[in-house]
């Protein structure tokens, strides 16, 4: 029982981080109908962009609760503005052209940012500095949650959570709904598409660098082509939870989480990063729509 | 774009030629030895020491003998197979049909030096492998040779030690199932601490390039063992040993040579105290053959080498005073071993004549101890223990094999 209850904790930890990147897939999707398969690689950037802010700070030497926040604020600012960036040079220049030459335009920028990645930053791993000193917490019947585990889940479900008040509550979000619904009917409402787009964009890579972060915090091992499996199966969850669906993104990373965590731990690691395929071909044979497909309709 | 590689190209080509020749000038009938190894990737530190410890010894020949054999000019080519197999095999292609190298030093991993061996071992190239355990690399041929112990003695080792020194009952294994040596050892050393009386409780596994080892870890962990033996190489190791201390393991972790990085310790941190593994030197050793090389390492290259780079350097070493001996007994012979008789029959019976040299090396003092190759062509050396204390590598013990 032990066993199983620390295994749901661990898959709920990596689910979490799934959650965070799939919910830049989603959003994006919601709005441009455009599978950004660039995003796992600004992941990978967010987990290198805490590297160098954490060594700008000195993070690693004399870590510290709001160095450790720093690092990960920077990265996300940072990592947004290279999703501007993405967007203004890479796709709004073949918005208006058939929705295939956006997609091979995204994978363009997933290689160009993975080859740039090697390029600049070499094509050795890097190791994060341990920017938080590692605890253990006691939850009981032997369940051990680590501080950095914690950490992970607060950030990230903080950071779902502030997503889902900046959808629903917020004039920018109200903007961002419309726009996923048509662009034509609310660029007449005075809505400028093209910031939604953009900012879109930014809200996506953000949540992704701080889930590059996160990430680093406990496998501390971070490489240019990082970024690659956990995209496509984060890719996979927000299919799972119905793309376009910000709930069902972040149930879907959590789902995928937990599922590979206990393939791993009670059948076979082999199969970890199977799992997640195979529950792709599966949805999209028996609920092509996802999870939360049609139920929902707040759409982003 | 194209003039750029170009340059490029040049300027590597010059390097690799100043660094071969210390400035001689390439000459058209040098002797060519090519490296092969992980300079980059996920295991780099082994490409990385390999190199440098080669590179002393050829630094050394050149202050003795103007870095010439025989009368010929000896060089070194060194490519990078990014810590991958496919890769590995390419680059070693590349050196023989190429570079026309008359000999090849490499590979760390076993996998990678499976990947090359049959190459070598066609084409009739000698290669050296200086720090491949597992025992089927040199049972490709003839060719094929290695100057460390092989994986059943590491593993019996580790279970001895694992068993008498330490008195351990039940042990977990943890291991990565794309790594020959990993897969290799964990099944030595299972054989060996079944034999001696000792469990195996659990057995899991990773793959090399996995970020999160947590639900493994959390398994081993059900099963309460006295410690985990854990095959794999330095960077998983690290970030293993970092998350079973995160899960409140705190059992011991013991290892084999995969371990010996300079990066170890960076990685793993205070989670890899109290471990111990098995290695081929301890820079705490005080013979006197292996201070001075450890002496001249750290004024060359401004560190410590790992025993990777000690046994590169004795590969190269090995590789050289075999060079001596053929040149001694054979000037004429030895002459076709030059690259411009590159593809000639002559020069395919100097290679095979060389590897016989090899492979009937006896009593060399290395510096990573007497090197005798037994009939199959591995070194029968005894291995050390090392203990990780306070982020030092310690020396514990020392087993004859």
């Amino acid at each position: 029982m032990t066993e199983f209850l620390q295994q749901l904790v661990n898959g709920v930890t990596w689910g979490s981080v799934y959650a965070l990147i799939a919910l830049g897939y989603t959003m994006v999707y919601g709005i441009l109908r455009l599978i950004n398969f660039a995003h796992g690689d600004v992941y990978m950037l967010g987990a290198f962009m805490g590297l160098y802010a954490s060594r700008w700070f000195h993070a690693g030497e004399d870590p510290s609760p709001i160095k450790a926040l720093l690092v990960l604020l920077t990265s996300m600012i940072l990592c947004a503005l290279i999703g501007m960036v993405i967007e203004r040079l890479a796709y709004k220049p073949v918005r208006k052209s058939p929705r295939l030459s956006a997609l091979i335009t995204a994978i363009g920028v997933s290689l160009l940012l993975e080859n740039g990645g090697v390029l600049i930053f070499g094509a050795s791993p890097r190791f994060f500095p341990q920017i938080v000193a590692q605890k253990n917490i006691e939850l009981g019947m032997g369940v051990v949650l680590s501080n950095q585990q914690l950490i992970v889940l607060v950030v990230s479900f903080g950071l779902m959570l502030a997503l889902r008040w900046l959808v629903l509550f917020t004039k920018v979000g109200k903007a961002m709904q419309a726009v996923s619904h048509n662009h034509m009917a609310a660029s007449l409402m005075g809505i400028s598409v093209d910031r939604i787009i953009t900012f879109t964009f930014m809200i996506g890579s953000a949540l992704a660098a701080a889930a590059g972060v996160l990430v680093a915090l406990q496998s501390p091992k971070i490489e240019p082509y990082m970024g690659i499996l956990p995209g496509l199966k984060a890719f996979v969850a927000a299919v799972l939870g119905g793309i376009g669906n910000i709930p069902g993104a972040v149930v879907g990373g959590l789902v995928m989480g937990i599922a590979e965590v206990l393939v791993t731990g009670y059948i076979s690691p082999s199969y970890r990063d199977a799992i997640a395929f195979v529950m792709l071909i599966v949805i999209l044979l028996v609920k092509p729509a996802g999870l939360f497909g049609k139920a929902v309709t707040e759409k982003v | 774009m194209k003039l750029r590689h170009g340059l490029l190209f040049a300027a590597l080509g010059a390097t690799l030629l100043a660094a071969g020749c210390g400035g001689a000038g390439g000459g058209k009938d040098d002797l060519v030895v090519g490296v092969y190894g992980s300079l980059t990737g996920n295991d780099a530190t082994f490409g990385e020491s390999t190199k440098l410890g080669v590179d002393l010894a050829l630094s050394e020949l050149v202050a003795a003998k103007q870095g010439k054999i025989g009368g010929l000019t000896v060089r070194t080519v060194v490519e990078d197979d990014q810590g991958q197999a496919a890769e590995a095999a390419t680059a070693v292609k590349k050196l023989i049909s190429q570079d026309a190298v008359m000999a090849v030093i490499g590979e760390v991993a076993s996998s990678r030096s499976l990947a090359a061996a049959p190459i070598c071992q066609e084409a009739g190239v000698p290669m050296i492998t200086p720090s491949s355990t597992n025992p089927q690399v040199t049972q490709v041929g003839k060719f094929i040779s290695r100057m460390c112990f092989i994986d059943p003695f590491q593993g019996t080792v580790m279970a001895k030690f694992a068993s008498s020194n330490l008195g351990l009952k039940k042990v977990a294994i943890l291991k990565d199932v794309k790594s020959d040596y990993s897969v290799g050892l964990s099944q030595f050393f299972t054989e060996a601490f079944t034999a001696a009386g000792g469990t195996i409780v659990a057995e899991q596994a990773y793959q090399s390039g996995d970020q999160d080892f947590s639900a493994q870890l959390t398994a081993i962990k059900a099963k309460a063992p006295d410690a985990i033996f854990l095959p794999g190489y330095y960077t998983e190791v690290g970030l293993i040993a970092r998350k079973a201390r995160e899960l409140g393991l705190t059992c011991p972790i013991l290892g084999g040579d995969g371990w010996e990085s300079e990066q170890l310790i960076e990685i793993g941190g205070e989670a890899l105290n109290g471990a111990y593994y098995s290695n081929h030197f301890a820079v705490d050793n005080p013979e006197p053959k292996l201070q001075e090389f450890l002496k001249n390492y750290r004024a060359k290259n401004g560190k410590d080498p790992d025993a990777i780079g000690g046994l590169a350097y004795d590969a190269a070493n090995v590789l050289f005073s075999c060079l001596e001996k053929f040149a001694a007994e054979d000037a004429a012979g030895f002459k076709s071993l030059g690259a411009s008789h590159a593809g000639t029959p002559e020069r395919k019976a100097a290679m095979e004549k060389l590897a016989g040299l090899i492979a009937a090396t006896k009593d060399y003092a290395g510096v990573t101890g007497v090197i005798t190759l037994d009939e199959n062509r591995n070194a029968t050396k005894p291995a050390v223990v090392l203990e990780i204390k306070g982020g030092k590598k310690v020396f514990n013990t020392s087993i004859n094999p």
